[in-house]
């Protein structure tokens, strides 16, 4: 387009059209981050297993002393209906006695100690739920069978290098750093509960 | 180019074009084949702007339930999709009913069998049958096909949905019906293998609507196009911020072009 | 064009780089500094709109894959579970799908200008033939991606265009079937079909990004080509790549990306087929088995010659014929501005292309095969036939001396058109830039 102004139309025009360019570059740089987020946000967990994030349990078949196993989220937990006596051990241990003297426990604060009421089911001391991965290296404790090892302190045992898990899951001896980490859950009655 | 050959050829496509995208938009039936009558309807979803009718969406739901369901799998479907935003939302509480309303096969357990459960959220729509085989020994060898994405599966959607469900009506006598099929204007063809589904007052509406063969048609249509398209009203609040954005983004290159242009080149 | 490199690296890491790999100055030469002929048109954005279109189904693709599945009896579910549960899903598949058509799209219209300018003369034979080796790529990859869904159309398409392959029966006995089991991998279309198809349609994209940088590699050794056919023959005829052509495909992209999200979000479906809805059962077969619009016109020529060899022959035949373009054109002119005889011809082969498309999707009886088949004769008469003959028997009109010439003398018919009303017989306003 011929400007026979040019000189003088170059000096006006430079500074509008740097804003313009740089207004239409802006603009269009704007477009990037909307345009990768999805690209990024798909790789998220998808509707399908975040409807899976959460399962509820029916304790009512678990009598006293018994232990049952389920899975969430890809991970074992341990589901304990503790007898009287497995209480009473866990209530009656010192936290001086313990390698970790933390709850672990998701629902309550970090710094929470072990004490046995801060690892049981709230308002439901008999109820003890873990997630049933040995702090170590990862294996999985046995325990919840009728017959298995439950270790020294009458918890769990884990086989790969030793570690001794007692009736509240904490790590009393072996080589495991922490306790078994108790998941997020609520009761929803007293024989419902749901995790996650 | 000669760019009066260009213009006039131009204009005499988008001419034509105009012509003939106007005769096809005033028509009130689709240019169907084999005589197939599909009506056009008016439907909340159609358009950029379109969306579902929440109310619709529900009593479709109901109308699945208690005409389709027995015969009809959805298995695209979860149950959560029920309460989720975007469709019916119907209350979660009531999603969840939905779904232990169905045993759902689950399994093996300690003893390696398998076991029904009361359905969840998370679990997809109980199909009636257990496989296409079960299907057929108990509709005299028809499949029925799963409705789950039916409204994208035939030609004119919706409108094809609608006209069939509504379609049904005596065979004219120079028709020979086959043994078991029933007349029907919208299918191809005109012999389709099921009874007509709907009637009047077949199915109880709560919230006032008409318990009409029309709007029981209408209301399971609209369901049917969420169940094959439950991202639509996302997909339109979506597109109009990239549309927007993109226009705009247009018309500042394009001043930003011409600007560049004018400085150097002429 | 080789032009004098004029990159000064800066910074001592810049010196450093430049020694060693000297991809700054690469950039910068070819993309940036590069001399571009200043009277291009917007036809000549396409190129840039191609190598978008490329990168977003790339994109788009990889990311699909990490959540579709290969196998007979889950890659329809998959789909369905990436456009319902996947997060944006549904964004991505419905953009790689639309992709696919607007990738098409462009490279026939890149297509039709390079016939009409000439591009494809001397010296740019191999950058046409590498750009006919890129339209072969993009074809086996969307026909490949297309039956990834496992729909009906799917997998009918699968069956029937692999089946041609059996068409070799008729030249060595048994040839043709046992290459056809070699490509399904079994008696028919099944498991290890998908599987391979799926593994082909993820690698083939990779080789089309490799043929694009010979294809640029090609095209900047004598430089774009440019309305008038005519060289550049000053400096002052060409211009910076950046920031005039860059500025200029950026609005161009912009203008592309609006067509094509509208297609994304109003109307993700309408260039697809409702039949491919359906999962995908060998024992129905559908009424109509229709490819997607743009191999309609190869399947109208497949169809529209009775021989199934001869069928096959015409229809990779239809893209052969263009390897040998280059050397059918006997014209020493290259943009058809100056070629007044060929001009109606081109637009006759346009119209036949675009006739070929509909007819690819109308069954192959009455009106439409014999319109087909006159299609046909056409398409292969205008390459074999017109071409070599128009070039030697036309007069071309005058061609202005240089680029410079015909840019003065638009500027003048301008000029003279805002002064004194345009004078009856005039020739038309200037070309857009």
């Amino acid at each position: 387009m011929a400007n026979p102004n040019s000189t003088v139309d170059a000096v006006d025009d430079t500074d509008r059209r740097d804003f313009i360019t740089v207004a239409a570059g802006a603009f269009a740089a704007i477009g990037l981050g909307p345009l990768v987020w999805p690209m990024l946000d798909q790789m998220n967990p998808d509707a399908s297993a975040l409807a899976l994030g959460s399962v509820e349990i029916d304790l009512s078949p678990i009598a006293v002393g018994q232990a049952i196993t389920i899975m969430w989220r890809g991970k074992p937990i341990f589901i304990r209906n503790r007898a009287e006596g497995e209480i009473q051990a866990a209530e009656t241990t010192q936290i001086s006695a313990l390698p970790d003297r933390f709850a672990r426990n998701e629902n309550l604060s970090e710094d929470a100690p072990a004490v046995d009421r801060n690892r049981a089911g709230e308002g439901h001391e008999n109820w003890l739920v873990v997630i049933g991965i040995c702090t170590h290296l990862g294996c999985i404790p046995r325990g919840q069978r009728v017959g298995d090892s439950k270790g020294e302190f009458g918890g769990w045992f884990c086989p790969c290098h030793g570690s001794h898990y007692d009736t509240a899951g904490r790590i009393r001896k072996g080589p495991a750093p922490r306790n078994m980490e108790v998941p997020p859950y609520t009761f929803l009655s007293d024989t419902r509960i749901k995790i996650g | 180019m000669n760019s009066a050959d260009a213009r006039g050829a131009g204009r005499l496509a988008w001419v034509a074009g105009l012509v003939i995208a106007l005769f096809g938009l005033t028509m009130p039936l689709h240019a169907a084949e084999n005589g197939q009558i599909i009506r056009k309807e008016a439907w909340s979803f159609t358009g950029p702007f379109g969306i579902y009718d929440r109310a619709q969406l529900q009593r479709g739901f109901l109308v699945y339930q208690e005409v389709c369901a027995s015969c009809h799998g959805m298995e695209y479907l979860h149950y959560r999709n029920l309460s989720e935003a975007g469709g019916p939302e119907f209350p979660e509480a009531a999603a969840k009913v939905v779904a232990a309303s169905v045993e759902v096969k689950d399994g093996p357990d300690d003893q390696g069998e398998m076991y029904m459960r009361p359905g969840r959220l998370s679990d997809a729509f109980v199909s009636p049958f257990q496989n296409d085989q079960e299907a057929r020994v108990a509709n005299n060898g028809a499949l029925p096909p799963d409705l789950s994405l039916m409204a994208k599966a035939r030609p004119y959607g919706a409108d094809y949905l609608y006209s069939m469900l509504t379609g049904y009506a005596d065979a004219p006598t120079e028709v020979a019906m086959a043994e078991g099929m029933y007349y029907n204007t919208a299918f191809s063809g005109h012999q389709i293998a099921m009874p007509q589904p709907l009637f009047d007052d077949s199915i109880e509406y709560t919230d006032g609507t008409p318990a009409t063969v029309d709007n029981y048609a209408k209301d399971v249509t609209a369901f049917m196009m969420w169940a094959a398209e439950p991202k639509l009203e996302e997909r339109h609040k979506v597109g109009f911020r990239v549309m927007i954005y993109l226009i705009i983004v247009a018309g500042l290159l394009y001043v930003a072009k011409r600007r560049v242009w004018s400085r150097g080149a002429h | 064009m080789a032009h004098k490199s004029n990159y000064v690296p800066h910074s001592a890491f810049e010196k450093w780089l430049d020694e060693r790999l000297p991809v700054v100055r690469l950039m910068k030469d070819q993309f940036i500094d590069f001399p571009t002929p200043r009277n291009l048109n917007y036809w000549w954005t396409f190129g840039g709109i191609l190598i978008f279109c490329l990168i977003a189904q790339i994109m788009t693709g990889v990311v699909l894959a990490m959540h579709y599945v290969a196998n007979e009896a889950l890659a329809f579910q998959s789909i369905e579970h990436i456009m319902r549960n996947v997060n944006w899903g549904w964004l991505i598949r419905y953009t790689h799908a639309v992709g696919a058509s607007m990738f098409f799209a462009a490279a026939y219209l890149h297509m039709f200008r390079g016939l009409y300018y000439g591009s494809y003369k001397a010296p740019r034979e191999i950058l046409w033939i590498l750009g006919v080796v890129i339209l072969l790529l993009m074809i086996a990859t969307s026909f490949m991606g297309y039956s990834l869904p496992w729909g009906q159309m799917s997998f009918w398409a699968v069956t029937v265009i692999t089946n041609l392959f059996s068409s070799f029966d008729s030249v060595i006995p048994g040839l043709g079937t046992r290459i056809v089991q070699w490509v399904w991998g079994g008696f028919s279309v099944g498991n290890p079909t998908l599987n391979r198809l799926f593994s082909l349609h993820y690698l083939l994209p990779f080789m089309i990004a490799g043929v694009v940088a010979l294809h640029i590699w090609a095209l900047h050794v004598p430089g774009n080509n440019n309305p008038t056919g005519i060289d550049v023959k000053r400096s002052s005829e060409a211009l910076p790549f950046h920031p005039y052509y860059s500025i200029k495909d950026g609005f161009a992209l912009a203008v592309f990306a609006i067509v094509f999200a509208a297609f994304v979000f109003y109307a993700p479906n309408y260039l697809g087929h409702s039949d491919n809805y359906i999962p995908a059962d060998p024992l129905v077969t559908p009424t109509h088995i229709v490819p997607e619009w743009y191999f309609l016109p190869f399947y109208a020529i497949l169809r529209a010659i009775p021989s199934k060899l001869f069928g096959v022959v015409g229809m990779f035949g239809a893209i052969a014929v263009l390897f040998v373009v280059p050397w059918l054109d006997s014209s020493p002119v290259r943009s058809l501005r100056y070629r007044p005889l060929l001009k109606p011809f081109f637009w006759a082969f346009v119209a036949t292309c675009v006739v070929l498309g509909y007819l690819g999707a109308m069954p192959p009886e009455g009106i439409y095969l014999l319109s087909a088949r006159l299609a046909t004769f056409y398409y292969f008469a205008f390459f074999l036939v017109v071409l070599p003959v128009v070039g030697r028997v036309e007069t071309p009109t005058q061609m202005p001396g240089s680029i410079t010439e015909d840019i003065m003398s638009n500027e003048q018919r301008r000029r003279a058109a805002l002064e004194g009303g345009t004078p009856s017989g005039a020739p038309a306003a200037p070309e857009k830039r």
